[in-house]
């Protein structure tokens, strides 16, 4: 789309485009995935449609992300190659978004972390200097929309509605808790991208994201969970166990038959 | 001369393409939708069609440039590239007034700014409720209208 423009940069600066462009599309990608997991299952046909929607989604987005990462790489991998035959530990996503459905509270407590984080960022992205970004952030940013609202209104239903689904919701917060801290941190290639203009200073979206997230506990009658210490290591590629299993089921085909079409 | 022929031509090429129906909801052409954007004559004589997908994951977005490939095939004259373009975004500010007449006709509530007053397609009234903000296709939501108690489409604003 735009190769000449993200072509100009330097070796470094673009390798760094690349591990940006790979955490963007791998988180898209695992939670596109898991939510993707809900179809056919989900309690009323109205969940379905909506997590299988705001799936479609988010693979979207992690098609556009990850054919920048190749772009940028340069090692003739593109969206698919990326996604299907890399191992757990070259993925770059969060710890959060790899975690196992659970219940319908655990998907949309993670959800509701997850969008209320990557809303403003696309928000934030769509100023990227960098021209793909900018597009794929401006577009994606309006759908974003819709799923953090969707995963709000369900924090508010589930935590102010029964004994049962008040307490499902408060043992999930608690659970994910401890993942929302590695939104925020970022490592060396944040440093040098964001000084180009290129990505979101992710130090910068917490205050913001707190703001919501305690507006929303405090509504819906939830305890913010206290944690001691946060787990990390997507950026590095350390993983749950929970990745693995979830990449065994996603790429077994192409796995087996190597660059089958449908 | 030569212009004028040019323009004709390319009036005639979104023609065309006014006759390629959404695969999902084929009562509204891909030009009324606004997901065809331009159609642009090179110096070489070939023109140039850009496109633009209405939701990032739609599954619709392949299907929708083969359609529009196998249009413009039909005119054996003519070389042709589409390019994909996705800024600026889209929006359902550029579903055309047709456009939304037809989405109307067809029992869908054509996009309301903000989501408010969103008319029932069949009796009007505003008096209906949201059931789900997720519909059968990306672009749609679920409403159900509180007079006619008819459930409807209503196309999404983005
Ligand atoms: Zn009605």
């Amino acid at each position: 789309m735009a190769k000449a423009e993200n072509n100009k940069y330097s070796k470094t600066i673009q390798s760094a485009v690349a591990e940006y462009a790979l955490r963007l599309g791998d988180n898209s990608l695992i939670l596109g995935q898991r939510l993707g997991e809900w179809t056919g299952h989900s309690a009323a046909v109205e969940i379905d449609m909506a997590l299988s929607n705001m799936a479609l989604d988010l693979i979207g987005q992690a098609q556009h992300f990850l054919g920048l990462a190749g772009e940028m790489e340069g090692k003739h991998r593109d969206a698919d190659a990326l996604a299907f035959t890399r191992d757990a530990h070259e993925f770059r996503n969060f710890w959060l978004v790899e975690q196992a459905n659970g219940d319908f509270a655990r998907t949309i407590a993670r959800q509701f972390l997850f969008s209320t984080w990557q809303k403003p960022m696309l928000g934030e992205l769509a100023n990227s200097t960098n021209e793909t970004l900018a597009a794929v952030a401006e577009k994606a940013v309006k759908e974003v929309s819709y799923h953090q609202s969707y995963a709000r209104d369900w924090m508010l239903r589930l935590g102010g509605g029964t004994e049962e689904s008040h307490h499902r919701l408060q043992r999930a917060l608690d659970d994910l808790w401890g993942y929302t801290g590695e939104m925020f941190a970022g490592n060396g290639v944040d440093d040098m991208l964001v000084a180009e203009g290129i990505s979101v200073d992710p130090a910068a979206l917490e205050s913001g994201w707190t703001i919501e997230v305690d507006a929303v506990l405090a509504e819906a009658g939830l305890t913010k969970p206290a944690v001691e210490r946060m787990t990390s290591g997507g950026l590095k590629g350390h993983h749950s166990e929970h990745l693995g299993h979830l990449l065994a089921e996603m790429q077994f085909l192409q796995r087996a038959y190597p660059g089958l079409e449908w | 001369m030569a212009e004028t022929r040019e323009i004709d031509r390319i009036a005639d090429l979104w023609a065309l393409l006014d006759g390629v129906p959404d695969p999902e909801i084929p009562v509204i052409s891909v030009v009324d939708l606004g997901i065809v954007r331009d159609i642009r004559e090179q110096p070489d004589g070939s023109v140039t069609v850009i496109i633009t997908p209405t939701y990032t994951g739609c599954p619709a977005t392949l299907l929708i440039e083969q359609m529009i490939r196998e249009a413009l095939e039909s005119d054996a004259s003519l070389r042709f590239t589409i390019r994909t373009e996705l800024s600026p975004a889209w929006t359902t500010d550029w579903i055309s007034e047709k456009g939304k007449q037809a989405l109307k006709e067809y029992g869908i509530a054509p996009p309301q700014p903000g989501e408010r007053d969103v008319p029932c397609p069949r009796c009007g009234t505003t008096d209906v409720e949201c059931i789900s903000q997720f519909g059968s296709t990306p672009c749609k939501a679920l409403y159900k209208c509180r007079q006619c108690l008819e459930p409807f489409d209503h196309f999404k604003c983005i």
